[in-house]
């Protein structure tokens, strides 16, 4: 008990480490990207005595150390300061954009495990067999074409040509600004709002992007699930269990699947932490204002305030996943422990 | 026993209600409700004190009204807005304004004179971005409750620090930034000393056609029309989302979820040309694509030199072949639809000229120079069209692509040797292109105005006192003029090579007309929209 609480203690005192290390670089990679900050804030025409008052207000003129200082203390304050692009604080912008790609990410990991897991399983049952190649062109497919392709040909054929479904955005027109903001999920905040014609809307408008996004992650999942299975099936406990009369199911569930849940835990938190980073062709194909989209138009506008923000709030959910991945392995793995 | 397959189609029909579903997929925008796709993400703030994007001035322009405006149809032709007549003192340093009667926020309380000194003296005050078009009159904090007043509630009187040209101010004056903001309303926002520009710049006071609804930066603005407004808007609410991929735009065109869009390629525009189905605005624009060459390069600073860069390029097959719909050709400094515009196009690809101005100049065998340039297309396209057409003559560029403002840094540090460049007026006078490409009062390092000729280290004493005459001729014939004769000369001389012009195309379905598409964006006019 002592070592696995040294070993959870050692997990979270690296956390702040880890957060530190990504502040200390996200700060001078934008410090050093060759775009001056004051552009955003004046634009390209403004005098140079403008220019120069920018430059004070937003502590440009400080020596280096001194600005990273200030921008620390404000961290641990709570402040991540005000974006030049949308004119909110940080924070409130990231509470504003976290929740759609929260929502996209979600939808599209649940799915993404539920079918990559499932298709894995059955190429590793049926091991050479037409289903398991079926299973890698398809996987091979998720992984080989570009998401961008694949979103543009989905609102093609589903949008423009079908009309099955809709076309981007989170909502359609008839309901904007309908739904007040409450979790700034659309479709939790229709139901609490009791509008089931928008919930309806925001589910409908989430199928495409949440489609793409899972195609793309469920064929990572899959391959992995498939090659995991194949490991535990060749085992010797599998030849026993078989040579014992246990049922094919019970097997391959209750047996081999069980052991292969273990790494897949990493692969399914890691899959869904990418997913959460924001998916910044999806979001732009489907006009999704996700984190993704904010953190590149930032970046763009060299919004050092915003990119700084939500770069930290990533890295912090990028690290809470992996750590929460860490304790279900210690969990699930006797051999950890 | 219930069986489970009919149980779980049961199921999946619960959940999802195809019929319903299909139906509202299939867009059609609701009635009243102009939905416009467009790339929005430029927007920073909608406070016209501080608005200085393409986005945010076309939605100032349609919420708020200014002293003056041009004409739609003949934009180099004044007419008043809130103004209904104005006088110049004959010293040419008095103006006096007298406004409309009845015109009405959105609030319906009436606009007064008390509204525009308001307005303007929080210009001068903020001093933002786009303040120095007002406060180059000689407006200052200090002197503004004497230079911008009211004399009656219907009457406004300015002050100029010096004897200007009354249509350089009206021009002015007619800008994003001058527009009228209710004052009662954002006063009682303001917080400290910001005058209300927290709250302006996400929400709105002004009298124009719309009022703003929201805005949510990346996503969408919403504007509702102004029910006080002098001419009511046709369309009831004008919805604005972001959709930044022209491909997608073009889809929600066609399956009717969007009524306009206003962001297509080459390609796109083409196939909507002549399909019954859409209707196409077009539109020249105050942008400039232009090839600025730095002069303390030494080869670039050789007269001979800069005029066979300008004479190596392929101007009208670049256009022809890269941006048939969204440039023209155009070589002078003032875009087509400025007053005082030169539609004179002196250069043509002449490689054989071209290549003897280079052995003249000492560089028979050519150079090798760093070429900045946008990343994004279409101006990558075009700068890879213009190392073919430098190649041909000898010089090798160094391909540098960058990000639009890490490009714009570069150049305004003048870091640049040859660079590919983009320009927007920033209001409706000769002045402000004239400003920036032909006057250099100051080339040193720490200079104040750091002018498009300054980036270039382009030292003319003589070509910016012409400037500023030009800009203090009260004379407005004499005045365009003088500006004509400078633009001739400056096609010659200067280190730019002027190419194209923007042309701005948007496409709307066939039912959706009135559209009006401004030179300026602040010109562009959506009160006359109206749905079939």
């Amino acid at each position: 008990m002592n070592a696995r609480l040294r070993a959870l203690a050692a997990t979270a005192a690296s956390i702040p480490i880890t957060l530190l290390g990504l502040v200390v670089v996200t700060f001078f990679i934008g410090r050093v990207v060759p775009i001056d900050p004051v552009l955003a804030v004046v634009g390209d025409r403004a005098p140079a005595d403008v220019v120069a008052r920018a430059r004070v207000e937003l502590g440009l003129d400080q020596p280096l150390l001194a600005q990273f200082w200030r921008y620390l203390t404000d961290i641990l304050s709570g402040r991540l300061g005000r974006s030049v692009m949308t004119s909110n604080p940080v924070w409130e912008d990231i509470g504003r954009f976290f929740p759609a790609t929260f929502e996209l990410a979600t939808l599209a990991i649940l799915v993404a495990a539920v079918l990559g897991i499932g298709l894995g399983v059955l190429a590793a049952t049926r091991q050479g067999s037409w289903v398991d190649q079926a299973v890698r062109v398809f996987c091979l497919a998720g992984h080989s074409l570009p998401i961008f392709v694949l979103g543009l040909v989905s609102l093609l054929v589903f949008y423009a040509w079908l009309g099955w479904l809709p076309g981007p955005g989170r909502q359609g027109v008839a309901y904007q600004d309908l739904v007040e903001p409450v979790t700034g999920l659309l479709t939790v905040d229709a139901a609490i709002a009791g509008d089931w014609d928008a919930f309806r809307d925001a589910w409908w408008h989430l199928i495409q992007p949440a489609g793409i996004l899972a195609f793309f992650s469920l064929a990572y999942i899959a391959r992995m699930t498939r090659a995991f299975m194949l490991a535990e099936l060749g085992s010797e406990y599998v030849t026993t269990a078989r040579a014992k009369g246990l049922s094919e199911r019970r097997i391959v569930w209750r047996h081999a699947f069980r052991n292969t849940l273990v790494p897949l835990v990493t692969v399914l938190f890691l899959t869904y932490a990418g997913l959460l980073e924001g998916a910044v062709l999806t979001e732009t194909i489907f006009a999704w204002p996700g984190i993704g989209q904010y953190l590149t138009v930032s970046l763009l506008n060299a919004d050092m305030n915003a990119v700084l923000g939500a770069t930290l709030v990533v890295g912090l959910i990028y690290v809470a996943l992996n750590l929460l991945a860490d304790l279900l392995y210690r969990l699930m793995d006797p051999r950890t422990r | 026993m219930i069986a489970r397959r009919p149980l779980l189609a049961a199921a999946g029909a619960a959940v999802l209600p195809w019929d319903a579903l299909i139906r509202a997929a299939h867009g059609q925008t609701p009635p009243g409700v102009l939905v416009m796709a467009k790339q929005i993400d430029d927007i920073i703030t909608l406070d016209p004190a501080e608005a200085f994007e393409y986005s945010s001035g076309e939605i100032c322009g349609n919420v708020y009204q200014k002293l003056t405006t041009t004409a739609d149809g003949d934009p180099s032709r004044l007419a008043g807005n809130l103004a209904e007549s104005w006088t110049a003192s004959d010293d040419a340093r008095t103006f006096t304004f007298t406004l409309r009667a009845g015109q009405k926020f959105a609030s319906g309380r009436e606009v007064t004179a008390e509204d525009v000194v308001y307005s303007l003296q929080r210009v001068v005050a903020l001093n933002k971005s786009p303040a120095f078009i007002v406060n180059q009159f000689g407006f200052t904090r200090d002197n503004m409750a004497a230079t911008i007043r009211a004399t009656d509630p219907r009457t406004v009187v300015l002050t100029t620090a010096e004897p200007t040209a009354t249509s350089f101010l009206l021009y002015c004056l007619s800008a994003a930034v001058g527009s009228v903001v209710e004052k009662a309303t954002v006063s009682a926002r303001a917080v400290g000393d910001d005058w209300g520009n927290g709250w302006l710049k996400t929400n709105s006071a002004g009298s124009g056609a719309y009022r703003l609804v929201s805005w949510r930066a990346s996503e969408a603005v919403t504007l509702e029309a102004n029910p006080n407004a002098a001419s009511p808007a046709a369309t009831r609410r004008i919805v604005m989302r972001h959709v930044a991929d022209p491909s997608a735009q073009l889809l929600g065109l066609q399956r009717g979820d969007y009524d306009i869009a206003r962001n297509l390629a080459s390609d796109q525009i083409r196939g909507a040309q002549g399909d019954g189905r859409y209707a196409v605005v077009t539109q020249r624009k105050a942008g400039l694509l232009y090839v600025a060459m730095n002069q303390k390069h030494p080869i670039l600073s050789k007269p001979p030199v800069r005029q066979a860069i300008k004479m190596a390029i392929d101007y009208e097959g670049i256009q022809r072949n890269i941006v048939p719909f969204n440039y023209a050709v155009h070589q002078a400094f003032l875009p087509e639809g400025m007053p005082g515009a030169l539609t004179e196009k002196p250069f043509r690809q002449d490689i054989a000229a071209a290549r003897r101005l280079m052995a003249e100049a000492g560089h028979a065998d050519g150079f090798e120079i760093g070429f900045d340039f946008f990343s994004g297309p279409p101006v990558s396209d075009i700068a890879q069209a213009l190392q073919a057409n430098l190649a041909a003559i000898g010089i090798r560029p160094r391909m540098l692509p960058g990000e639009q403002r890490a490009v714009i840094t570069k150049t305004r540090a003048r870091g640049h040797e040859l660079a590919l460049l983009r320009w927007g007026s920033d209001y409706f006078d000769p002045h402000s292109n004239a400003e920036a490409f032909s006057m250099n009062p100051d080339n040193g390092d720490e200079a104040r105005n750091k002018t498009l000729a300054w980036r270039s280290s382009w030292e003319i004493p003589e070509l910016t006192a012409r400037t500023v005459a030009a800009v203090k001729e009260v004379d407005t014939a004499k005045r365009v003029a003088l500006y004509e004769a400078l633009q001739r000369d400056h096609q010659q001389q200067s280190p730019f090579a002027v190419m194209l012009q923007d042309v701005e195309v948007a496409v709307a379905r066939s039912g959706v007309r009135g559209l009006v598409i401004g030179v300026l964006n602040d010109r562009t006019n959506y009160a006359g929209i109206a749905k079939g």
